[in-house]
């Protein structure tokens, strides 16, 4: 049938607009290109208009986890505490890496859950929209809703881990203080953080879906290099190394979350622990990664979707 | 289905007495998809790295394969109209319609748009581990329904999908559903909202004889309702129920556009006698 291809019959075009062209005849009813991209002011009202979609969804996925276990959401809980079980087998009874950490434990316990949140965020970012390709190709609704709806049950997630964690800190002996309260803050910011990050990876994953199998590499480097089980300070005692590396290491973010978390938890871990200026460095990568990410994600907002 | 539409399309020739309202206008589109990892070497490594290396020289080369969906498509679509799009199969009907949706960017060309063009379809929003009332919450959010609006649809969502006939189903999770059941619930949910300008894309009537007529009773609601449909199918009998309009597209390019009876008669003619 390819033959009859090649010569279109003649064409019956009924509403040939006579004199006008089709652009301009659009232009004159008010229509809008469908597909752009809004501006960033637009684009932040869509996405407040979408916050319930965005704390239904990633709330669905939270709870579609576990869904077929017969222990169903218990696996919150026993999950993270599983994997804090893991790492203190390792670190602390083999590796010893607890020497010279008071309430090693909790010290372990916390960074773990902690660097999980960032973790878990930034790789749910980078599929969260080559992952979701069905859900962008069928309905319309502002992209970042994706990667933020992601980074919001990876949040809900870690506040499973958190009774967890306050059930470990007590079994321990750590004293409940006032200053548990600025876990709130703390978490805030590295959410902001995080969502950033993973609005950032989302449009590189988007493109480039390759980067997901990259992801868990460049991930786990980091977080060897963020103290997660053991105390930088500890490992870097009588080391030389040179000042720039050094500062590299402690304004690392989540170097700086971590230790703002395990200071809010623990008691015998001391302000003098944390790096000069530290909420002030937390807000910064909090702000830097948040809006970063965010109008870069922005950037490409009407591409998303594309095979 | 004696209430076909009959709107101004007979107004195409002279003047029409008032001025018909565009809601889409579709100006010179073309849509390109690129396909990773084909070419040549297909999968193997070496034809990975090739691609990598000489990336930007030759994408042909490098394997990734261009498929031109759409090819220079324009027409203006206008208020009232229900207008159908028929074509053999990956002649490219619904890729302009995704396009129209703003789902799928195009490659050159505008489309333009009064209000968001929706496509009529939640699946990819739900999830089947999740039980039918929350999948109609989320799917409702996910069309842009507020809290409110699903709350109050809630029930008729539920009662038009006849989920709960043959017992409390709709507290069980969606993966437990026979495949009927799964998809006159999806039907009902994708059917709860009212749009300005409506995409179908075919076969939306799912489900037994009786789910059939109550579902195409629904469309026919919306279709009044909105201000312009669009309609892909492969049935030319729902088409010449529906539209009062149809764009013949073939191979991406638009081969035809005109009053219903007119393309169908060609279309036939072209595919092999009547169906």
């Amino acid at each position: 049938m390819s033959q009859v291809l090649h010569t279109p019959p003649p064409t019956t075009n009924p509403p040939a607009p006579p004199a006008e062209s089709l652009a301009e005849l659009a232009a004159r009813h008010g229509l809008t290109v469908s597909g752009a991209r809004p501006s960033l002011v637009q684009y932040v009202r869509q996405l407040w208009a979408r916050r319930h979609f965005i704390t239904a969804f990633a709330t669905a996925k939270l709870t579609a986890q576990y869904s077929q276990a017969k222990l169903g959401q218990l696996w919150q809980v026993a999950n993270p505490l599983l994997n804090a079980a893991v790492y203190y087998l390792i670190f602390g009874l083999l590796m010893g890496t607890s020497r010279g950490v008071p309430d090693y434990v909790p010290f372990l316990v916390t960074g773990v859950f902690v660097w999980t949140f960032t973790q878990s965020s930034i790789m749910a970012g980078t599929k969260a929209i080559s992952g979701s390709l069905g859900l962008v190709r069928a309905l319309h609704f502002p992209r970042a809703s994706l990667p933020l709806s992601y980074c919001l049950q990876q949040l809900q997630q870690l506040l499973f881990s958190m009774i967890a964690l306050v059930v470990i800190l007590l079994a321990f002996g750590i004293p409940v203080a006032a200053s548990w309260l600025l876990v709130v803050p703390a978490l805030l910011l590295q959410f902001t953080f995080n969502a950033g990050v993973a609005m950032a990876m989302a449009r590189i994953g988007a493109k480039t879906p390759d980067i997901s199998q990259l992801m868990p590499f460049v991930l786990r480097t980091w977080m060897y290099a963020s103290g997660v089980m053991f105390s930088i300070d500890q490992v870097l005692a009588g080391k030389d190394i040179p000042s720039w590396a050094r500062v590299l290491l402690e304004y690392n973010p989540a170097v700086v979350y971590i230790d703002l978390m395990r200071f809010a938890l623990i008691d015998s871990f001391q302000g003098s622990q944390l790096p000069d200026h530290v909420w002030a460095v937390a807000l910064g990568w909090a702000l830097l990664a948040g809006i970063g990410g965010f109008i870069y994600f922005w950037k490409a907002e009407e591409t998303y979707g594309r095979g | 289905m004696a209430d076909t539409i009959t709107r101004p399309t007979e107004g195409q020739q002279g003047a029409a007495p008032a001025e018909r309202v565009p809601t889409v206008v579709v100006d010179g589109v073309d849509i390109v998809y690129r396909v990773n990892g084909t070419g040549a070497g297909r999968g193997t490594a070496t034809a990975a790295l090739n691609r990598i290396l000489r990336r930007k020289k030759a994408e042909k080369a490098a394997g990734v394969r261009k498929v031109h969906a759409v090819r220079n498509v324009s027409f203006a679509a206008y208020r009232g109209e229900a207008i159908g799009l028929i074509g053999t199969n990956g002649s490219g009907k619904s890729t302009l319609l995704k396009a129209v949706a703003g789902l799928l960017p195009v490659e050159n060309g505008r489309i333009h748009t009064d209000g968001q063009p929706s496509l009529l379809g939640v699946n990819a929003a739900l999830m089947s581990d999740l039980t039918g009332e929350r999948n109609v919450f989320l799917g409702g959010l996910a069309m842009g329904m507020s809290r409110e609006q699903v709350k109050e649809r809630y029930q008729d969502i539920v009662d038009f999908s006849g989920i709960n006939e043959k017992g409390d189903f709709i507290t069980l999770p969606m993966r437990t559903y026979s495949s009927g059941m799964a998809a006159r619930l999806r039907f009902s949910i994708a059917a709860a909202k009212d749009h300005d300008v409506l995409l179908v894309d075919e076969a939306l009537a799912t489900g037994d004889r009786s789910f059939q007529k109550r579902s195409e009773a629904r469309i026919r609601e919306l279709r009044e309702r909105a201000g312009t449909v669009f309609l892909v199918s492969h049935n030319n009998k729902s088409i010449r129920d529906t539209c009062d309009r149809v764009l013949w597209l073939e191979r991406g390019e638009l081969r035809m556009d005109g009053p219903t009876a007119d393309v169908l008669k060609e279309y036939e003619e072209f595919t092999g006698g009547k169906k």
